[in-house]
This record gives structure tokens, C-alpha cells and sequence, in this order.
């Protein structure tokens, strides 16, 4: 079992593993895979594919906030106002300044990375509680700014629909939905790559240091407001990215993306799959998806609506469900789904395992 | 002039709303640490619990709107103390686990409140006086206004009563100062705790109950959204300061409604620019001793 376990955590094998998963799930389209309860229909209908791909987006967008939160560990209460930007920014460039596909995304893109840059540089100031509420007043400046629909461009409350005229046909149309469904397993590689080169970089060592202790990373002779910046910018532009591919995806942009308590499902996913492990955000996020989606059928099913009041009117909330059980991993399960596989691995191989002694000396 | 007046008559309403909502906030946090994302919803269970009562006595006395005033700060007050004994205690001193807990409390609590009152705003009417309007040097202000400001007027001489003359109040005014200290002198802050949520909860659930009236509906959303207002006043006062907390309640709320009218409707930015400049200038706030 042990030289299983050493076998396995080698990273050769680790990133093989990796590379097979990403294939099979890059074969979905093709198979007729059918688990009735998860998923709608079989994997090749469009239903399915659009429920996977818009799970692997919020996945790739949760590692995105892990890079901040779990990673840096800066709470930030705005991580939705970059997403919002990389949906809305597409939308607007696309439809208002008619710009081909790939320019727009430029753009999208330079504006994700120059509002993440402006909005860190001022919050990262401040710490700690206050960091947070910075950030959580600029995306409510956001949130205005796209219900007030100023000069027309977001729309408002009716949100932004995807000008389809500078887009590719192979992605337009209900029929189109497996290239759709690449696209997003490419954002959600590419997002995953990403994420664990910073973090075995030397500006994602320092930022971790900053997070145990920030006092020692000074006292060797460190700045960590740079790192601290630095990944915060990485943070937004991919959460940028992945707005601009959701664009794609759910073809309009609504002003529920801009919300507090989109920023607020993100922290629930991350903390739900474990914080600090990046296939804690990947599981949160698809876990996640897939019990809002089932529990809004579940709702309303005629299970639920043939119940008595107090139990009726409970279930039939999937919020009211969800945040429930984040509360209870919160009480009962600190490190998520991510963290228990961690415990269980790690009770079965306590000799070679000398970082929980590091941990206790500290 | 008379705009001049009623913007700022206003504003100061408006601005006892946020009090009511941050002076609880400020308070918690200053003790205990904690930033409670569930203060909007104590207040929204208050405003429910008083339109429920204010619609069963007959809205149009004066008897049940002060009924319902009361009974919104006893919810308020109950639903805090709970969440403090079931959920934040056993969090101890662990601060982001305590936000966590108060986020996830403040998601269900609103779709447990959709569930039950529904997600469209449902209308109130309070005493007829309440809708009317009064002359000031020329300005008509709705009378609301000034109730609002003077239920927050007693309510931040009560808190100030409260922690000056009391033992609990003692044992609060010495915990936000240096808790540590107090736990070895051998005083079980904790009860205080339960106090000092009990205390924020009431406040936001008479703020729930006069926001009704404010806004006219009550709805799911309205602690939300009025409690990211209060999380801004809260830092531009400094966190932990009840002075603090009502000077920049006054301040947020009049520069917002002056900006709302004379910067096309532009008072939400304004807001966000003055949290930025004053974390810049003083990143502890008007009146907060420590960062």
C-alpha cells in the first residue's frame, strides 16, 4: 500500500494522471455516459455538456480566488468584479465597439489586468479585515456602475446578450455545445497550470511565507506588498479570462455576476473544497455546480412541493440547503472535501510525512 | 436653501439607519474580533416580525407601529444572541472561521426568508403621520426622517448608558480595549459576547422595522444591502468605535444623498471614494485607535 501511495505522489506520475483525466474528459462529448440524479442526460446532449462546462468554468474560477485567498491568503470580498469584467468587457467590445473575436479579447483582457492592478495597489494598504472591505466596496462601485447601464452599455437589469455577429459559428448554436465544452476544459487547464506554476514559483513561495508570517518575510529583507500584487493581478486576470469564456458559454452577462454574494459563493466553494488545496477549488467548484443545479430540481419536484409547510418551504431554498452545509463543514470539517482525502492519506503514511512535525514546532 | 435642508434632513435619516445597522457592527467587531455578514439579516428577520405584527394590530396607530418597533428589536436581539451561543462560540478565536460561519448564516437566513415571505417586496404602511411631510425653513421633509433619527438618537444614548454605567458595560468598554487583559483578571468575557450580540441585534432589528418604513417594503434584500453601507461606515469610523460609527454614519449618508442630486446620482461612487481616500489618509479610520 505504502509503495503504492510513493508511487502515486511522484509528480511524474502525478502530472500523467493529470494528463489522462484531461483526455478522458476531453472524450466526453463522444460517450454516452448516463448517471441519472447528477446529470440531466446523457454526456453528448447539450444539456449535460453545458451543465459540465459551466461546472469546470466556476472550478477554474475558484482556483482563480484560491490563488487570493487560499494561497495569499487576502481576503478579498470583490473577486467578482473581475469575472463581471471579463464577461461584460467581452460583451460590450464585441457588440459596441464591433471588434473581431480575438481583438476584443485583447482588450478584455488588458482591462481585467489594469483594473485588478489599480484596485490591489490601493486595497493592499490596508489589511486584514479592512483589505477586505476595500475590496468588497469596489465591486459594489462595479455592481452600481452596471445598474445604472450608463450610455447604454451593460444593459442594466436586463443584462448584456452576446453579440454573435464578429463570433465564430463553431461556437454558436445549441449544436456547437461540445466546442463550447472544449473551450472551458481548455480555461480550466490552462487556469490549473497557471495556478500551480505560481505557486511553485518564487513570488508564490514568498507569498505564501507572507501569509504564515509576514513579520519574518520582512525581517529577511522582502517587500511583500509586490508578491501580494502581484498575485492578486494574476488572481483577477484569470478570473477575467474565465468571465470572457462564460460569456461564450451562457451567451449574456447579467448583473448577478457583479453581486456580493457571487463574490460570497466563490469564498463557499473554496472553503467547501478545502482551503489551500488547489484540487480542493477544482472538486468545490464542480461539487458545487452540480448541488446547486440538482437542488434547484429538486425543489421543484413534486417530492418536495407535496410536503407540509416546515419542511416544504426549507427545501425548496437550494441556497438555504447550501448554506447550511457550508456552515456545518464549517463547524465540523475545517479543510473541506480536499481536506478530509488529505487526513485519510496521511493517517495511513504518518512515518514519512515529516511536515505535521514542522507544523506542531512552529 | 429649502433643497439644501431637505438633503441634509434626509441624509441624517438615512444616516441613522446606517447607524443602527454599524453601531452593532462596531461594536461586535471591537470586542470580539468578528465582522458579522449575518447583521443584515437580523435586521430583515426584525423588519419581517414587525410588519407581521404591525398588519395583525391594524397599521395605523401609533400603539402598533411602537409595538412593532419593540418586538422587531426583541427578535433582533434573540436571533443575534442565538447565532452568538450556537455558532460564533464555538469558533473561538478563530477570526476567519467566524466570517465564514456569519456568511454562510446570512445565504440561508435570506432564502429561508424567501422561502417563507416570498422574493417580491411585500408594501407597509405605518401611522398616517408617518407618510406625511413637515415644513423646515421651506423644505418639506417626510416625517419618517425625523423618527428615524430619533430612534438612533436613543438608541446611541442607550448603548452609551449602557457601557458607562453598567458592570457589563464595564467589562465591554475594558474588553475592546485590551480583552486579553480582562480574561486574566478572571472575568468571563464570553457572556459579555452574548451580550454585546444581543445588543447589535437589536439595534439592527429596530433598524429593520424603521428601514420598513424608510423604504416603504419590506423585502429579503434589504439587510443585504443596507449592510454593505454599514460595513463602509463601519471602517471609515474606525472599527470598534460607536463615535466613530455615528460621525461617519452622518457623513456617509448626507455626502451621499448631496452627491446623489447635484452629481447625477453618482452618491454610491462618492461613497466608495471617500472609504478609499480615508484608508489611504488614515487606514485606522476617523476614531479607531488600532488598524
Amino acid at each position: 500500500m505504502t509503495r503504492v501511495r510513493s508511487f502515486l505522489s511522484q509528480p511524474l506520475v502525478k502530472w500523467g494522471l493529470a494528463g489522462i483525466l484531461v483526455a478522458f474528459l476531453a472524450i466526453v462529448p463522444m460517450l454516452a455516459i448516463d448517471i441519472p440524479g447528477v446529470f440531466p442526460g446523457p454526456t453528448y446532449t447539450p444539456g449535460t455538456l453545458q451543465l459540465l462546462a459551466f461546472s469546470m468554468l466556476i472550478a477554474s474560477l475558484a482556483l482563480s480566488y484560491h490563488l487570493i485567498f487560499g494561497v495569499a491568503g487576502l481576503l478579498s470580498f470583490g473577486h467578482a468584479l473581475y469575472f463581471a469584467i471579463g464577461a461584460y468587457g467581452l460583451g460590450i467590445t464585441l457588440r459596441h465597439f464591433g471588434l473581431e473575436l480575438l481583438p476584443a479579447i485583447v482588450v478584455t483582457f488588458v482591462a481585467g489586468l489594469f483594473v485588478a492592478a489599480a484596485v490591489g495597489a490601493l486595497s493592499l494598504r490596508v489589511t486584514g479585515i479592512s483589505f477586505a472591505m476595500v475590496t468588497l466596496a469596489f465591486a459594489q462601485a462595479g455592481s452600481v456602475l452596471v445598474r445604472k447601464n450608463p450610455g447604454k452599455l451593460t444593459g442594466g437589469d436586463e443584462g448584456l446578450a452576446l453579440d454573435t455577429t464578429h463570433v465564430p459559428d463553431f461556437f454558436i448554436g445549441v449544436l456547437q455545445t461540445k466546442n463550447l465544452y472544449w473551450l472551458c476544459l481548455g480555461v480550466l487547464v490552462l487556469v490549473f497550470l497557471v495556478t500551480s506554476w505560481f505557486e511553485r514559483s518564487r513570488a508564490g513561495h514568498v507569498v505564501a511565507a507572507t501569509r504564515e508570517n509576514e513579520l519574518r518575510v520582512r525581517v529577511i529583507g522582502i517587500r511583500p506588498y509586490f508578491v501580494k500584487l502581484l498575485t492578486f493581478v494574476i488572481g483577477g486576470v484569470l478570473a477575467t479570462l474565465v468571465g470572457m469564456a462564460y460569456l461564450l458559454l451562457q451567451s449574456s452577462a447579467t448583473q448577478k455576476l457583479v453581486s456580493a454574494d457571487f463574490t460570497l459563493t466563490l469564498l463557499v466553494i473554496v472553503v467547501l473544497g478545502g482551503v489551500g488545496y488547489r484540487w480542493g477549488a477544482v472538486i468545490g467548484g464542480i461539487v458545487y455546480t452540480f448541488l446547486d443545479q440538482r437542488l434547484t430540481a429538486f425543489a421543484s419536484s413534486d417530492a418536495v412541493s407535496g410536503l407540509p409547510d416546515i419542511l416544504r418551504v426549507p427545501l425548496s431554498q437550494p441556497l438555504f440547503i447550501l448554506g447550511t452545509l457550508f456552515i456545518l463543514v464549517v463547524l465540523f470539517l475545517p479543510g473541506g472535501i480536499a481536506g478530509v482525502g488529505a487526513r485519510l492519506s496521511r493517517s495511513r503514511m504518518r512515518a514519512d510525512e515529516p511536515r505535521t512535525v514542522l507544523e506542531e514546532l512552529t | 436653501m429649502s433643497t439644501v435642508i431637505l438633503l441634509l434632513i434626509t441624509g441624517l435619516g438615512l444616516g441613522a439607519l446606517y447607524f443602527l445597522v454599524a453601531s452593532g457592527l462596531s461594536l461586535i467587531y471591537g470586542l470580539m474580533g468578528v465582522l458579522n455578514f449575518a447583521h443584515g439579516s437580523f435586521l430583515t428577520l426584525g423588519a419581517f416580525a414587525g410588519w407581521e405584527l404591525a398588519r395583525r394590530t391594524g397599521a395605523d396607530n401609533w400603539l402598533s407601529f411602537v409595538a412593532s418597533v419593540l418586538l422587531g428589536a426583541v427578535v433582533g436581539a434573540v436571533f443575534a444572541a442565538l447565532t452568538e451561543l450556537l455558532l460564533i462560540r464555538r469558533l473561538y478565536e478563530r477570526h476567519i472561521e467566524q466570517v465564514l460561519v456569519t456568511v454562510g448564516l446570512a445565504l440561508s437566513s435570506v432564502a429561508l426568508f424567501d422561502g417563507i415571505w416570498g422574493t417580491d417586496p411585500v408594501y407597509v404602511s405605518g401611522p398616517s403621520w408617518m407618510g406625511g411631510t413637515t415644513d423646515v425653513f421651506g423644505a418639506s421633509i417626510p416625517n419618517n426622517r425625523f423618527v428615524l433619527i430619533l430612534a438612533a438618537v436613543l438608541v446611541l444614548l442607550g448603548i452609551v448608558l449602557f457601557l458607562k454605567y453598567t458592570r457589563f458595560g464595564l467589562i465591554i468598554r475594558a474588553g475592546v480595549e485590551n480583552r486579553s487583559m480582562v480574561t486574566a483578571l478572571g472575568i468571563d468575557v464570553r457572556r459579555a459576547f452574548t451580550v454585546v450580540f444581543a445588543i447589535g441585534g437589536a439595534a439592527a432589528g429596530i433598524g429593520g422595522v424603521l428601514a420598513a418604513s424608510y423604504y416603504g417594503y419590506v423585502s429579503s434584500s434589504i439587510g443585504g444591502s443596507l449592510l454593505i453601507f454599514a460595513f463602509i461606515v463601519t471602517v471609515i469610523g474606525g472599527l470598534g468605535s460607536l463615535s466613530g460609527a455615528a460621525i461617519a454614519a452622518a457623513l456617509v449618508a448626507v455626502l451621499q444623498q448631496f452627491a446623489n442630486f447635484y452629481l447625477g446620482g453618482t452618491g454610491d461612487f462618492v461613497v466608495v471614494l471617500l472609504l478609499a481616500v480615508v484608508l489611504l489618509v488614515r487606514p485606522s479610520g476617523l476614531l479607531g485607535s488600532k488598524a
